[in-house]
């Protein structure tokens, strides 16, 4: 199962390369306007990521990060959880950038391939900026109230965040 | 909203740094917090770029028409109180199928147009969300992409060995998430009903 991970990439570039060339899809030119696409949507996320990377280093450096950290870690360690996960697992609903920021501050100290490096990973690629959707949504339509909408979409996130420890352990067991 | 968090952890970060004496390390976090942001965002682009472009030719090759046209009994099963072949319908597994693929540029304009037209097509109570809208809002607040490619993008930056080995992981956590989520929209659909 550990070997899937390795083949996901080339194999999802390969059909997509496919799919093109039987559709005479100019790939070449087309792959560079998405790219360029790409570029532009980097660049304009780079402000938000540039305020709140600001914002997670101060917290870091300020200790207060170790302080939420130590508060929550009795809760952490009922549940198997990394304390040091769960200031992320608590802004993620609200910020998408602001998550990302945290996410790669992690990093530094968690590295993506420890057990909280995983679960930071699974986390964040299994949870969704929640209140952002709601907001966009509703307001699109101009829906006042948006009834169990928020409980129902936090059931999602608590189950994420519960079962991305759990999935941690499953897929990559600790050693010792 | 981002206003009051970015705002709050700022005025925490210099009460908790003049508690704890760590104020200088503090002032070297305003300088580096902002630089570490464009470092990671250029190094990063390369590969979101390369997604990017790859998705496009997905897209130009009729990928994503071929997948909603797959999803949409699924969808409008989802979704009760609209007719199959209906505009809403057809939006909300554009929406889906973008969200799949990881189009998160694409998606969110889909499901704009998703929500516009099933408001059309089974006008309610102002202001109320039927339940469908309800589901369909939640189904965009959880995750369902495929490849998660930002975040092994990440991992790849701060030297994963295995960037993308977190993909089947990602997968049951995510479907165990939005099955948690749209059972208790059901739940909470049925209470309403009879309460």
């Amino acid at each position: 199962m550990d070997k899937l991970g390795g083949w996901l990439l080339p194999g999802a570039v390969v059909i997509i390369l496919l799919f093109g060339l039987v559709r005479r899809v100019p790939v070449f030119d087309v792959f560079l306007q998405g790219a360029n696409e790409g570029l532009s949507s980097s660049l304009s996320i780079l402000p938000a990521l540039i305020g709140l990377m600001m914002g997670v280093t101060m917290l870091e450096a300020s200790g207060a990060l170790d302080m939420v950290s130590a508060l929550l870690r009795p809760a952490a360690e009922q549940l198997g959880f990394p304390p040091e996960v769960l200031p992320l697992a608590l802004l993620r609903p609200f910020s998408g950038s602001g998550s990302t920021a945290l996410a790669a501050s992690l990093f530094e100290s968690c590295p993506p391939d420890s057990f909280a490096g995983r679960v930071i990973s699974v986390l964040m690629g299994s949870s969704e900026t929640t209140f952002y959707a709601v907001a966009v949504y509703f307001g699109a339509v101009g829906v006042k109230k948006s009834r169990w909408t928020i409980p129902a979409a936090l059931t999602g996130d608590l189950t994420a965040l519960a079962a991305s420890a759990a999935a941690v352990l499953l897929w990559f067991p600790p050693a010792g | 909203m981002l206003n009051k968090i970015w705002a709050g952890m700022i005025l925490i970060s210099f009460l908790c740094a003049l508690a704890t004496g760590r104020m200088e390390a503090l002032s070297k976090a305003v300088l580096t917090g902002s630089q570490r942001a464009v470092e990671l965002t250029f190094s990063m682009a390369g590969m979101m770029c390369a997604w990017t472009g790859l998705l496009k030719i997905a897209q130009q090759g009729g990928l994503t028409a071929i997948l909603a046209r797959v999803l949409r009994p699924a969808v409008s099963r989802l979704l009760p109180g609209y007719r199959q072949d209906g505009e809403a319908m057809q939006a909300a597994s554009l929406n889906i199928t973008a969200n799949l693929l990881g189009l998160g540029n694409a998606a969110t304009p889909l499901g704009i147009a998703a929500m516009k037209a099933m408001v059309r097509e089974a006008p309610n109570r102002e202001g109320m969300p039927n339940r469908a809208m309800i589901r369909f809002v939640v189904l965009n607040t959880a995750s369902i992409q495929l490849m998660p490619t930002y975040i092994a993008t990440l991992r790849a930056q701060y030297g994963s060995a295995a960037p993308f080995e977190i993909t089947p992981a990602v997968w049951v956590v995510s479907a165990a998430a939005l099955t948690a989520a749209l059972t208790m929209c059901r739940l909470l659909e049925g209470r309403r009903l009879h309460g």
